[in-house]
């Protein structure tokens, strides 16, 4: 059983032995960059790493470099969770034979994998794996977006929002659909954890990490991350987005624990209106015309009716 | 966790899909990441009930998908451990972008396919269809006429796959039904022959050696990618064909089975021959023996190796040939055939060039008869005859209406 590491504070976080690089291509103010870290920091055992096709893949193995000082694979778009467990596979198989080169390690393997990658083309893969109950750690990169290819809707985009193909123009307020709910879908599945996390909560960030490598069985861990590029706000801003977007209870912070236990993890102090969280971001711009604030206070009605659903979940204990 | 070898009889009743199952027990897999598909599910079958009754120590693994089949075999290869599984038709058709990951990832993989044909319309026998799809794909392909060959090339496969000049993955290939549903005896190796011969597996920039991490498929771009696609098909070119040969060797003197990579029969003297693969090999040998009789000088050469295509042996046993047939079992549709193609580059700049005509035949599992192979002989006589191609360039076997040759 490996040790669980002990995390005093933020300074001691930030200085543990990196295995991600900082030498890697994503834009300046990427959270993808942020939320990578914190999960790899969560643990000092030894990793086997996947990356689906996407933004952390394409910026961080471009031959003949690396940023990553760890096992990690990239197979295609949307197996990179299959990769992780068919890895995992093989560990098993090497320990019952016998023939692990470092038989007293204790590797933690983890597919990251964006929304698109995760919520659209993905997502048999990972219902496979999850259902499977491979030991591994599925996390999702949502920035509600597919944004290495420059922007087009994927099933994570909200509503309201303009993207390549469901832009807003003279007609349409861009995308129409609601976002799709990953982490019910995935904790249906009867698995031991599901969390939704974000980067600016990093205690609460590690504590979920650390509970889901603790756990035997599949761990799905939907993680926010702003995107400066598609979200269109300034790079310095990324931490005041992810702020926004717990505090305003948009991405609201809780687990479910074997499928069915939820908790709330946060509950801001201030609550901020949704109105502020969108008004921070160039793809909501139009929502603030005369003829869509409508859909302003939609937002604001369907935040508030998923937040007193969470606590009546909580509060049921079912 | 601990496994039981078998007790083996020397000669084993056993269809091909079996006799697949049988090889990969032997072969002690660590992982097989696998989705059932007809006609290949009894090689999954038959390899979860060896697991259930204690006869295999590795993992198994079913799948949602045969994407994710070879994408579970992918991960687990880079993993560093012996990996295999099967599959056929649509299967394979969904596996096709896996395929070129696992090969340009330069990962061993063994991938027993189980020819079918593909829709539409829907079709569940066999023809060449799934193999001629997997032929760009960097992957090394044999080809087994009969269970005993579908036994025997699996040990081959992951003995050349498995090569540290080689790693690329290879398939074993065996006709839908006509192989793989069709019984017949077949020469067993014992356990520890059958795993002598392969040896343990040696692994290289395996993902689970902690203490020298790797990163696996990378992104290139037009400064690396060439050089990346040109090196894996030159060694697929150059290293492989050696390697198969040492392997056939070997085997030989373990088995006293002599594969050969391009199979010639009666082709010493021969004016006329048919080239095909699969099962159609066994009734062409049959109907050219037949031929030889009535003085006409049939002959048959079989690929075993169709990737990569051997192509300075065929150009050496089809020397001194007057008419050739290449019988495709797969729609070119909109060439003349990938076998009719291939033997024509091979031949074109030789100083015997033969006359060389294409026949489409069995697809979706219809019938190859002796009548067809002997009235196909006889055409091919009379092209020797008249020095010329007397038929169409492109003909269908067995096909009903209208003759539907566009050449």
């Amino acid at each position: 059983m490996s040790e669980m590491k002990k995390i005093k504070n933020l300074k001691e976080f930030s200085t543990s032995a990196d295995r991600f690089e900082g030498a890697n291509l994503l834009c300046p103010g990427c959270a993808h960059s942020i939320i990578v870290r914190e999960v790899l920091n969560a643990t000092n055992d030894d990793l086997v790493l996947s990356a689906s096709t996407g933004c952390l893949e394409v910026c961080t193995a471009v031959y003949p470099y690396t940023s990553w000082d760890a096992s990690w694979i990239h197979i295609g778009f949307e197996n990179g969770s299959t990769a992780v467990a068919g890895a995992e596979a093989m560990y098993n198989a090497l320990r019952n034979k016998g023939r692990l080169k470092q038989p007293d390690r204790n590797p933690k393997f983890i597919s990251f994998a964006g929304d698109g990658a995760s919520y659209d083309i993905g997502f048999q893969w990972i219902s496979g794996c999850m259902e499977r109950g491979h030991n591994m750690m599925h996390v999702v990169l949502d920035n509600e977006v597919y944004a290495n290819t420059g922007g087009q809707r994927s099933s994570s985009t909200p509503i309201g929002s303009s993207s390549t193909t469901a832009p807003a123009g003279r007609v349409s307020y861009g995308e129409k659909k609601n976002k799709k709910d990953m982490v019910s879908i995935m904790a249906s599945h009867g698995i031991p954890y599901s969390a939704q996390v974000a980067p600016n909560k990093w205690k609460d960030m590690v504590k979920k990490i650390q509970h889901g490598f603790s756990v035997d069985g599949p761990v799905f861990i939907n993680a926010v991350s702003p995107c400066t590029t598609e979200w269109k706000f300034d790079p310095k801003d990324t931490m005041m987005l992810s702020d926004l977007s717990t505090d305003s209870l948009v991405f609201p912070l809780y687990e479910i624990i074997d499928g069915h236990e939820l908790n709330i993890t946060y509950r801001p102090k201030n609550v901020v209106p949704v109105e502020e969280y969108l008004a921070a971001q160039g793809r909501f711009k139009h929502l603030f015309k005369d003829q869509y604030k409508y859909l302003i206070k939609e937002w604001q009605e369907r935040v508030d009716a998923k937040w007193a659903y969470l606590n009546r979940r909580e509060e049921a204990r079912v | 966790m601990a496994f039981d070898k078998m007790e083996l009889r020397d000669i084993e009743v056993w269809d091909g899909n079996f006799a697949a199952a049988q090889a990969l027990r032997q072969c002690q897999i660590d992982v097989v990441a696998a989705y059932p598909i007809t006609p290949s599910t009894p090689i999954v079958e038959g390899y979860a009930k060896f697991l259930a009754d204690g006869y295999i120590e590795g993992e198994f693994v079913m799948v949602e998908s045969e994407h994710a089949a070879m994408s579970g075999c992918i991960g687990a290869a880079a993993a560093g451990g012996r990996v295999a599984t099967a599959t056929s038709s649509q299967g394979f058709a969904l596996m096709v972008e896996t395929l070129y990951q696992a090969s340009g990832m330069r990962l061993p993989i063994v991938l027993n396919v189980v020819n079918r044909a593909l829709a539409a319309p829907l079709n569940v026998n066999g023809d060449h269809s799934d193999m001629y799809l997997g032929r760009d794909s960097g992957w090394i392909q044999f080809d087994a006429y009969c269970p005993q060959n579908a036994y025997d090339l699996n040990f081959i496969a992951f003995k050349v796959s498995e090569d540290h000049d080689v790693r690329l993955p290879a398939m074993v290939h065996q006709d839908g039904f006509m192989t793989s549903h069709t019984a017949q005896g077949v020469n067993t190796l014992t356990d520890d022959e059958a795993y002598g011969f392969v040896g343990d597996f040696k692994p290289m920039n395996d993902m689970l050696d902690f203490e020298h991490p790797v990163t696996h498929g990378v992104q290139t771009e037009e400064d690396w990618h060439f050089e990346h696609k040109a090196r894996q098909h030159n060694d697929l070119m150059t290293k492989v064909m050696p390697k198969i040969q040492a392997a056939f060797d070997d085997f030989e003197k373990l088995s006293g089975r002599k594969y050969n990579i391009v199979e010639s029969y009666d082709m010493a003297d021969a004016d006329v021959a048919v080239i095909c693969m699969g099962t159609s090999v066994e009734t062409a040998r049959e109907v050219a023996t037949e031929m030889r009789a009535k003085g006409i000088k049939a002959g048959v050469v079989g690929l075993r190796v169709i990737r990569p295509f051997p192509f300075f042996q065929i150009a050496e046993a089809l020397k001194g040939v007057k008419a050739i047939a290449t019988l495709d079992r797969s729609s070119p549709n909109g060439a003349p055939g990938m076998l009719f193609n291939e033997i024509a580059g091979a031949l074109y700049n030789t100083g015997d060039r033969a006359l060389l005509s294409g026949y489409v035949y069995g697809l979706g599992g219809r019938d190859l008869t002796k009548a067809h192979l002997v009235s196909l002989y006889n055409e091919l006589q009379a092209n020797v005859d008249a020095g010329k191609v007397t038929t169409p360039l492109q003909q269908f076997i067995g096909v009903r209406g209208p003759k539907l040759s566009f050449l």
